[in-house]
């Protein structure tokens, strides 16, 4: 067999991750010896393994902190909650209204994108993250105050309460505020998750080994060196970003169609959210997705297996949250770690 | 008239923020980090001053000073701890992850010791309000006070900051902690010092917090903690006089958008202005935009 | 670098081998739950018999609520009423004999969190669910709890859409009702005729209240001045909506949301010398337990409660005594509708002739036919009973706040529901003694 070269054979580790993963649990589903707990945990996890890795691709390979990535979330949950809950009789078939919902949050996501991104990536460093925390708030400001009604006259906007709406006596509120959307058919599952994850995988992985993502990581490197010879700064900075936020999106309409309600709350679409997808971009390592995907299946099966400590779970969770990020990311642990693996290696090599 | 009072309430807030976001910008300043904990230390520092004074029985003044030196000692101790082995890892990222961690790890220690139960703290401060304009116009004495000990440890951190050794040093630490190493300074102690004075200025901001907005809850300072980062930014991350400046600002814009616009759209709008302002003045109002180079 | 992977390769291991064992320590009760749940009520049954050696066996209710993050003090206040309940029951001799077991799972007061509970519960062997708090926690659970056909009780999940399905059932009022009510009664007993309202614009419950109030205050003989929001970022400072209500010359003002904002609103309005009419709902019930509060403040405060801790009647007063024993403070709301919530399963669970071995579907069968036969003195109402909407009735309680303590105002309901209540005081004796 002819050897692949470094880079694809890593890409294809991640691939072949996510799908014996996959067959992992889907075999353990279907032989019943699976808890529901994880069992409902599945399809949460595939967005938030999308988040961490589209996060990843802003932090890691753009090189620049974004603390709102909730907010395109949000966008792309409340678009498509809305195109489904309205096309919901339209459409019956659900596999289609999914995918076309799935097209939409993708879409609004990634103009916002491109939107926030225009203005905002002119800034650096700490004002870029705090800007973006900033459109995260702003966002689920709006939508909070957004009420949406039909009847048979059309569509109805507000941005009062459902009174000033005026609708006709068979009209019905689809936006209610703060009680957002409720009843979004249940069309999402863990196999069209997966397959999401390895769409996600394959854009990101692609781009950072094409043309382009060589462009964007000499920005990250030397934006003035990049600039002197010739990359188009904003150009590959706001292709970066908006792929990144429909991504977002798309993570959003798996969050959006697996629960039967859908409030943007501080806890879900806030900066709480926006830094916990952070959470998990850094604790698996800055531009390295893989470490993305695992970080984010460990950080969110991490509470709920700590439920039996009943009053000390959070606790316990925020001491194993610090306890990984020293073990990761400090330097005299990096080397303690390194000399302990080549003890190891060495070991072995004596074994052989 | 509605609109001196107006003013008067923006500043009234914006002096809580400021004082929070002094302390912000100092620990940002010196040690370029985001202390995303330092809230939930204002949060610490408002408990023991309220279990001082209704469990020990201390009189408010030694209160205050009891949450003080607790608070420097937990600011040292969670920078020993948590920060200091990341201060040198391979991204400054790292670091502001950790502090998330502690921000959780105090809120629910917080939540564990002293319960989810709303507590009405009781003010500390004894100075009467001011009343103007023949009852038109009250600025209480929370606000007095709070503005009061803004100036002073403004002006105290600067001074502290030019003329003192210490000062100088951490200084030197903010521009090149390798450098400052080489001349012979203790750049552990020296960014030790610094979480020191921030965390004893958050258990200043957390009594005059709590005591101008009386509840006290374990999630108490999440949310101002948030407010003074952004009033830090506004100001120009680093300068201390920007922190003062930022804080006022946010709170009367804060108050002004609520009263004129909609007040439900009152966080939009705080984060709109700040878009506009860091678009115009990307380093924020008072902050140095330092030329990159190659 | 390369070992850095293979560290977090053995970190996911580690946990996926953790929530495997964890399958396996539980393991035959979620296989039995997912093809026939014969099998998990076995192993459940035999779980029990270690506690009750003496009767048939143990029911499983499962608790939802949050236990930490903001809305902490509403989830605790839930569980403590549960579990006081629940031992009560179990030292009283059970539900027909058998023992109950309650397990109370933090939702954080999120919606996604609020049915990886519910799953963990259901894992657990949970026959019947209490929960959840909070209303989109309790939407979300309402529908997951449907598709598996497990009874729900929420106790104070106030969002119609809590009870949409058949299986739910609530405690509480439900917003919509508490709207109107309050315009009702605001209208009908000429308090004021400049109303403003302050809301939380963030929130389910508030907005909920709020825009039913809205629509109900057309019909009645009052305006609204003004309707100003505040959200849960900027819930520090209240002074701009005091101000305009103020200045719109409100002589009364509607605040339909919990006790601890409260607390700051009626602070910041004294500290503006407003000093209007104050009108809440039942959120605004537990003001007076908050530590430190200056009581004064709240003078003259009227709202819609099911419940006041001070009031005369017997089973109040020992449940309060009860709960203050063993909490070390006074029950709120919350906790009422809690201990209700337990004993209102109780009662069904022997109108249904429920028994420990049936499966949790057979179960939500018989509850939900018994839930509206059953009536219950309880400690938020009288001969509370259920509609099959899922909605209870019973009339809320107007109280007034005077000299520092909770008074029910005599009015004429509010004087035929104490007249009521004195003579069900036997009546809720009797159920007592059971």
């Amino acid at each position: 067999m002819k050897k692949l070269n470094k880079t694809t054979k890593s890409n294809l580790i991640t691939y072949g991750m996510v799908i014996v993963l996959f067959v992992l649990m889907q075999a353990l589903v279907s032989a019943g010896q699976i808890s529901s707990l994880l069992q409902g945990l599945l399809v949460p996890l595939c967005a938030y393994i999308i988040l961490a890795v589209s996060l990843n691709l802003t932090v890691g390979i753009l090189g620049e902190l974004s603390l709102g990535h909730a907010g395109f979330m949000c966008v792309g949950a409340f678009t498509s909650a809305f195109f489904s809950k309205c096309m919901a009789e339209a459409i019956p078939v659900s596999g289609v209204r999914y995918f076309l919902a799935i097209l939409i949050g993708a879409a609004c996501a990634g103009i916002c994108g491109i939107l926030i991104g225009i203005p905002v990536l002119r800034l650096k460093g700490d004002y870029l993250a705090i800007v973006t925390l900033a459109f995260g708030e702003i966002i689920k400001n709006i939508v909070n105050i957004l009420f949406i009604g039909r009847d048979e006259a059309g569509f109805h906007f507000s941005t009062k309460d459902t009174l000033s709406l005026g609708l006709s006596a068979d009209g019905e509120v689809i936006v209610n505020g703060p009680q957002g959307i409720t009843g979004t058919p249940k069309d999402s599952t863990f196999a069209i998750g997966v397959v999401l994850i390895l769409i996600t995988l394959f854009i990101v992985l692609n781009l950072i080994h094409s043309r382009s993502g060589r462009a964007i990581m000499a920005i990250r490197d030397n934006r003035i060196a990049a600039e002197s010879i010739g990359i188009n700064i904003t150009k590959y900075k706001l292709m970066a970003f908006s792929v990144s936020a429909s991504l977002a999106g798309v993570a959003g309409v798996i969050y959006a169609h697996n629960l039967a309600t859908l409030t943007a709350q501080p806890k879900n679409f806030g900066y709480n959210m926006s830094i916990m997808i952070l959470v998990f971009v850094v604790l698996g390592g800055i531009g390295n997705i893989r470490g993305s995907v695992i970080a984010a299946i460990v950080l969110t099966l991490l509470p709920e297996l700590l439920r039996g400590l009943s009053d000390y779970r959070m606790l316990i969770y925020a001491v194993v949250l610090i306890v990984m990020m020293l073990f990761n990311w400090s330097p005299k642990a990096i080397a303690w770690r390194e000399q302990y693996a080549s003890k190891f290696k060495r070991n072995k090599k004596e074994a052989a | 008239m509605s609109f001196i009072s107006y003013l008067i309430n923006g500043i009234s807030l914006g002096s809580v923020y400021a004082i929070i976001a002094l302390g912000y910008t100092m620990v940002y300043g010196i040690a370029k980090m985001l202390n995303f904990a330092h809230g939930d230390v204002i949060m610490i520092g408002a408990y023991v001053v309220m279990a001082s004074i209704t469990r020990a029985g201390l009189p408010p003044f030694a209160a205050i000073l009891v949450s003080i030196v607790f608070c420097t000692v937990l600011g040292v101790v969670i920078e020993t701890v948590a920060y200091r082995p990341l201060l040198n890892a391979a991204s400054s990222l790292a670091v502001l992850i950790t502090a998330i961690g502690v921000s959780y790890l105090l809120q629910n220690i917080a939540l564990l010791i002293f319960g989810a139960n709303t507590i009405s703290f009781a003010s500390v401060v004894s100075v009467p309000a001011l009343v103007l304009a023949g009852g038109a116009l009250t600025i209480t004495g929370e606000t007095i006070v709070t503005i009061i000990c803004c100036i002073v440890i403004m002006t105290a951190l600067m001074v502290f900051i030019k003329k003192s050794k210490a000062g100088q040093a951490m200084l030197a630490v903010s521009e090149d902690k390798g450098a400052a190493q080489l001349m012979g300074i203790n750049v552990n102690g020296t960014i030790a010092l610094t979480f020191a004075i921030g965390s004893a200025l958050a258990a200043v901001a957390g009594v005059l917090l709590c005591s101008a907005y009386p509840t006290l809850t374990p999630y108490t300072g999440a949310m101002p903690g948030i407010k003074a980062f952004v009033a830090a930014v506004f100001g120009g991350i680093g300068s201390i006089p920007g922190a003062l400046i930022g804080g006022i600002l946010l709170g009367v814009i804060e108050i002004f958008g609520k009263a004129y616009i909609s007040s439900q759209m009152a966080d939009a709008i705080v984060f709109g202005v700040l878009i506009v302002i860091l678009l115009v003045k990307p380093a924020g109002i008072l902050g140095k935009n330092i030329q990159e180079k190659v | 670098m390369k070992l850095k992977k293979v560290l977090c390769i053995a970190m996911t291991a580690a946990v996926t081998a953790v929530s495997m064992a964890g399958c396996g320590s539980g393991g035959d009760q979620p296989a039995g739950t997912n093809e026939g749940a014969d099998t998990a009520q076995e192993g459940e049954s035999d779980g029990g018999s270690e506690s009750d050696a003496a009767a048939g066996g143990t029911f499983k209710i499962g608790g939802i609520g949050p236990l930490t993050g903001g809305a902490a003090v509403y989830g605790i206040a839930v569980k403590n009423g549960a579990e006081l309940a629940v031992k009560e029951i179990n030292e009283a001799g059970g539900i027909n004999g058998a023992q109950i077991e309650i397990n109370y799972q933090d939702d954080e007061h999120d919606a996604e969190k609020a049915v990886n509970a519910y799953n963990t519960l259901k894992d657990w062997g949970a026959q019947a669910i209490l929960g959840a708090v909070t209303s989109a926690p309790c939407v979300a659970v309402g529908s997951v709890s449907y598709e598996d056909n497990i009874f729900m009780l929420t106790p104070s999940g106030t969002a119609v859409d809590c009870v949409k399905y058949d299986n739910a059932f609530r405690v509480c009022f439900s917003d919509p009702m508490q709207g109107v009510e309050s315009a009702k009664y605001i209208g009908e007993h000429g308090l004021a005729t400049k109303v403003a309202a302050i809301y939380d614009s963030s929130d389910v419950y508030s907005t909920g209240i709020y825009q039913a109030f809205a629509e109900e205050a057309e019909n009645q003989d009052f305006e609204v001045v003004a309707a100003e929001a505040f959200t849960s970022e900027s819930k520090s400072d209240f002074s701009v909506q005091l101000q305009k209500a103020k200045d719109a010359g409100a002589e009364l003002v509607f605040l339909p949301f919990y006790y601890s904002e409260a607390a700051l609103v009626l602070n910041q309005a004294a500290g503006m010398d407003f000093k209007p009419v104050f009108f809440g709902c039942d959120g605004m019930d537990g003001i007076l337990a908050v530590k430190g509060f200056d009581a004064a403040l709240a003078d003259n405060l009227i709202f819609l409660s099911p419940f006041t801790p001070t009031s005369p009647d017997e089973t109040i007063q020992k449940f309060v005594g009860d709960y203050e024993t063993a909490y070390g403070e006074t029950p709120n709301q919350f906790a009422a509708d809690a201990y209700d919530g337990i004993y209102a399963i109780k009662a069904a669970m022997e109108d249904g002739n429920v028994t420990p071995d049936m499966s949790p579907s057979d179960i939500c069968e018989a509850l939900k036919a018994a839930m509206v036969n059953i009536t219950i003195d309880g400690v938020t109402a009288k001969n509370l009973t259920w509609e099959a909407s899922g909605e209870p009735s019973k009339e809320p309680m107007v109280v007034k706040i005077a000299n520092g303590d909770y008074a029910v105002v005599d009015d004429d309901d509010a004087a035929a529901g104490g007249a009521e209540a004195v003579n069900n005081t036997e009546a809720a004796d009797t159920a007592d003694a059971e």
